[in-house]
């Protein structure tokens, strides 16, 4: 008697430990899946190429990817909030073309119009998507437009390009500490405190609860209209820094550029864990989610045998994969927590 | 709210009071704004009403509506296909690479092509169950690139008799294309309405769940919405080479997907899905070609036009929003 009620009850027991460890790996993985392939990645091109293995090749690669780092790190508090913003990207050039022009004024000046202007340009569209119950998606598809033609009539409809002025900006873009550029440096700076705001703070708890069911949000007190708006900002400043950073590291305000900014940020974001679907995701994972998209494009330049067309090919299929892969642990997490 | 609904018969059909314009806003707010678009050109921008300038508007906005009718279906079951432009790159890019073979064997190649990339989406979105954003972001990418390495990336011209008759010739003084884009809406608009499909496809719209469980095969709809989409760009691509005679792979189709979808939204289909309007999405196509044309005839600068388009997106979006019932 004993001994028939033993057995099945170590089978569950086991079965409930087995279950327990693949829900933690799955997890594990879930959560930090980006990393795991980005440290693959790595370590494939450490060995496979040897341009890849130098410093300055590292440096390259994080100079390389600190705009779109600043542009993922805005979008993942506002796909976390349960919005997105397809605006970044003409922000972005936007941004660029504005610190340029003002670098001759100084580089306060320099950074500070394309702040204000982009800061600006995200709370009316917050503003918008908040008191107007307007899909983000709309409301940021015509700020792109938006964003895109003001950058149009701030160049002589994209014909003049400003030239950064020597002084303190252009030496912010050249300057380096330690053999890594001051850009990288401001990206790690503001990633820390992004962090510390998302998870510390009270407008980042008002985040992770808008995105994750906004009525329950509301019954909870959250100020709905309040955390949107600053999403919103938040975005649009931080696209407008990403502007002027590059502006700085080029030297000029390149009005080409930029287009596809935003979906490259939004495959960043999503490549990092985060939900499109809102309420969760993780800052860290953008940030490997953005070096893997570098890195990738970085190895694919050592080889020289691929043409930028498959570059492109590849790009595509890799955000294929990893997001079809998230989906599948992400089932495979539900069905083992039951 | 506050007045009680009761009203006489009699009154009616009598005058427009505001719950009524409310009401049919959403549905005709486009139609009227492009009346007052016309109206306004008809006064201030000479030579509008010439045929030939009214023709080239139709040729300008024919792939946008092609390539609008079939982003309507794919929000109408509350997706949407962000690969439509490179989609039209890729059938743009197959065309000069099998017009050797012959003008039906191009064409039919460039429509396997999409029918290709419309599998793969659609079965990222109903089998895998990624997010519609998210899939077709990757086939947006990927698809251009394929179409690049397919023309190596270079542009080429055509010289093929048969085929540039698509886009130069006419019947009845209305060119080829604008009469492939109107049977193709009418096609459109008469599976929505009229077939089990177009039913299917607007319950999934509106509740994917309730869907499945009364029986509506989800995926296999869902698959097809997608293919049909992706064919429909394909489409579009092969009329836009023909029209300009070359295939450049890294131009054509370019942020169509954001024409498409302003067209659609413009035109009164609500984003989150379970109902279409194929006659608005035209009429949306429409007026955002006009409202280029317009200003451009005006001498209005690039950087204006887009800004303006910018407002009249959103004010269409404001009035056209249905009230939420939540």
């Amino acid at each position: 008697m004993s001994q028939t009620l033993v057995t099945p009850d170590a089978t569950v027991e086991k079965a409930e430990a087995a279950s327990m460890r693949t829900e933690r790996i799955v997890e594990l993985v879930q959560r930090q899946g980006a990393l795991a392939v980005l440290g693959i990645v790595i370590v494939v091109g450490l060995f496979a190429y040897d341009n890849f293995r130098s410093f300055d090749n590292a440096g390259t690669v994080l100079v390389s990817a600190a705009p779109a780092a600043l542009i993922a790190l805005g979008m993942t508090f506002v796909i976390i909030s349960g919005g997105i913003d397809l605006s970044v990207g003409s922000l972005y050039v936007l941004g660029g073309v504005l610190a340029a022009w003002a670098s001759q004024y100084g580089v306060v000046a320099a950074f500070a119009a394309p702040l204000v202007v982009c800061g600006l340009f995200g709370l009316v569209q917050g503003l918008v998507i908040a008191y107007a119950r307007l899909a983000p998606f709309i409301v940021t598809l015509a700020g792109l437009l938006g964003a895109r033609g003001l950058m149009l009539a701030l160049s002589g409809e994209g014909r003049t390009t400003y030239l950064v002025d020597a002084g303190a900006f252009k030496d912010f873009g050249k300057g380096e500490l330690l053999g890594v550029k001051y850009a990288v440096y401001l990206v790690a700076v503001l990633l820390v405190i992004g962090m510390v705001a998302l998870y510390r703070t009270r407008f980042g708890q008002s985040v992770y609860a808008l995105g994750g069911s906004e009525d329950a949000a509301r019954l909870m007190g959250v100020r709905i209209r309040g955390t949107q708006i600053r999403v919103y900002v938040l975005s649009g400043l931080l696209a407008g820094l990403a502007g002027a950073i590059n502006a700085a590291r080029l030297g000029s305000g390149v009005t080409v550029l930029g287009t596809g900014m935003e979906l490259d940020a939004i495959a960043a974001v999503v490549i990092g864990g985060t939900l499109l679907t809102g309420g969760a995701g993780t800052l860290g994972g953008t940030i490997a989610g953005v070096l893997l998209l570098q890195v990738i494009q970085n190895l694919i330049n050592q080889d020289g045998g691929v043409t930028s067309a498959w570059q492109t090919v590849i790009s595509g299929a890799f955000i294929a994969l990893v997001v079809v892969a998230q989906t599948y642990l992400a089932k495979l997490r539900r069905v083992a927590s039951g | 709210m506050t007045a009680p609904a009761v009203s006489k018969p009699g009154e009616k059909s009598r005058g427009l009071d505001a719950a009524t314009v409310r009401r049919l806003l959403p549905a005709y707010g486009v139609y009227v704004a492009l009346a007052v678009l016309v109206l306004f050109n008809i006064v201030y921008t000479d030579n509008f009403l010439a045929w030939n300038n009214f023709r080239i508007q139709l040729v300008q906005v024919t792939p946008v509506v092609i390539v609008a009718l079939g982003m309507a279906l794919v929000i109408g079951t509350e997706g949407i296909d962000l690969s439509v432009g490179s989609v039209m790159a890729l059938g743009a890019a197959l065309i000069p690479l099998y017009l050797g073979y012959g003008m039906v064997p191009a064409l039919l190649l460039a429509v396997l092509g999409g029918v290709f990339v419309g599998l793969v989406n659609g079965s990222l979105v109903a089998f895998v169950g990624l997010q519609p954003i998210v899939a077709t972001l990757a086939m947006l990418v990927a698809g251009r690139g394929v179409a690049l390495v397919l023309s190596d990336g270079k542009y080429k011209d055509i010289r093929d008799k048969d085929f540039l008759a698509i886009g130069t010739d006419a019947f009845l003084d209305v060119p080829y294309t604008v009469w492939i884009a109107a049977v193709l809406a009418v096609i459109v608009g008469f599976v929505i309405r009229r077939t089990v499909f177009g039913r299917r496809l607007l319950a999934i719209g509106d509740n994917r769940a309730a869907a499945q469980l009364a029986g509506v095969p989800v995926k296999r709809v869902l698959i097809t919405v997608y293919v049909i989409a992706a064919v429909l760009a394909a489409i579009a691509g092969v009329i836009q080479v023909s029209r300009i005679g070359s295939a450049d792979a890294s131009r054509i189709g370019l942020l169509i997907e954001l024409s498409a979808i302003t067209a659609v939204v413009v035109g009164g289909t609500p984003l989150t899905g379970g109902k279409i309007r194929v006659l608005g999405t035209v009429a949306g196509a429409f007026l955002m070609q006009l409202l280029t044309a317009t200003m451009i005839a005006n001498n209005l600068k690039d950087s204006t036009a887009q800004m303006v388009q910018a407002v009249i997106i959103l004010v269409a979006v404001y009035t056209a929003r249905e009230r939420r019932t939540r």
